[in-house]
């Protein structure tokens, strides 16, 4: 095979960029504004990150709150991409999203039903349900899901522009634990898969994107870290890496050893 | 009379609008990530200098915070 003269990682964001619902992301790394210490720890995470994406949410309006969100990540040239986090029911999650779309200004929403409060796991038929009535209002519908092959083909069908597995639970930091599930959906997806949830740090991102995930979304991984702003960058560095790993084309895993030097000349002593 | 706002219990004038509402609260009506929803429906921007509070409305006033 003759080796591609091009630098492989202009494929990463200039050839190969990530489309959701038709439009273009300069990164493949989206990430949630949440857990982060202050604002300005906020905005230099999302320039060391290089996100295209990042989530906002909505809460009750606090008279002691200083300083607009909004008017930092506008400054930050980012996309938004708000949550219905702390919905548990299909009604308040799409009276969340129309809230959002009101607030914001966009279409886009991470949907999210939530089933238990001690796993955060999603509650799949709540989740199911108001996906398809807020894909019939007009919105791009990104689902935070379980890693379940038959949910996320279920959301795809109702319309979704992307499903969004998690790896483990939101914020538990245990990276990817069913890598299995994990690669059957990434497998018959039709739309752009995101590992959501569960990035404890750079390899469990890469991880994701070698099993041929479209993108990751972190949150706690960054802004929790001991210095969010280095892992902002590791973890791109991790996406970029992983993504150019899948495009690559891995070797196969083998019981046995393969020798790379061949036995051919060996010389006998 | 008096409305439910965020859940507690608030005096308001009679023939209050949304946008005076949200006046009163010192809420930017201009801003973005700011929404309203009345007896848990959406009142889209371009209707709240119109729409007035019944007496024992539910109102949540909602603004963007960071989060997901």
């Amino acid at each position: 095979m003759t080796p591609r003269m091009a630098h492989a990682t202009d494929t990463v964001t200039a050839a190969d960029p990530l489309v959701i619902a038709g439009v273009e992301l300069r990164s493949r790394l989206l990430l949630g504004t949440g857990g982060f210490r202050s604002l300005e720890h906020m905005a230099a995470a999302i320039e060391a990150s290089g996100t295209a994406l990042v989530t906002v949410a909505l809460r009750r309006i606090d008279p002691a709150a200083r300083g607009s969100i909004v008017d930092v990540l506008d400054a930050a040239q980012v996309r938004l991409l708000p949550n219905t986090a702390g919905c548990h029911t299909a009604r308040d999650a799409v009276l969340t999203a129309k809230l959002a779309r009101e607030a914001f200004g966009t279409d886009w929403v991470k949907l999210e039903v939530i089933g238990d409060d001690r796993t955060l796991l999603p509650d799949a038929p709540a989740l199911l349900e108001a996906a398809e009535e807020l894909v019939d209002a007009g919105f791009v519908v990104l689902p935070y899901t379980n890693d379940d092959p038959i949910l996320a083909r279920r959301l795809e069908d109702v319309g979704c522009a992307a499903v969004m597995p998690l790896g483990s639970p939101i914020g538990s930091g245990m990276g990817l634990l069913n890598p299995y599930n994990l690669r059957l959906i990434q497998e018959r997806a039709g739309v752009p898969v995101i590992l959501d949830a569960g990035v404890g740090t750079t390899s469990d991102a890469a991880l994701a994107m070698e099993l041929g995930y479209d993108a990751v979304l972190c949150a706690s991984a960054v802004s929790r870290a001991d210095d969010p702003v280095a892992m902002a960058h590791a973890i791109r560095l991790g996406i970029e890496g992983g993504r150019l790993a899948y495009r690559a084309g891995r070797i196969p895993r083998r019981l046995h050893a393969l020798a790379s030097t061949p036995d051919d000349g060996i010389p006998a002593f | 009379m008096t409305i439910q706002l965020n859940g507690e219990e608030r005096a308001i004038a009679p023939g209050t609008t949304v946008l005076a509402l949200l006046d009163v609260l010192d809420v930017p009506g201009g801003a973005r990530g700011v929404a309203v929803a009345v007896d848990a429906e959406v009142v889209p921007r371009g209707e709240w200098e119109t729409t007035t509070l019944d007496d024992g409305a539910r109102v949540e006033v909602l603004r963007a915070i960071q989060g997901g």
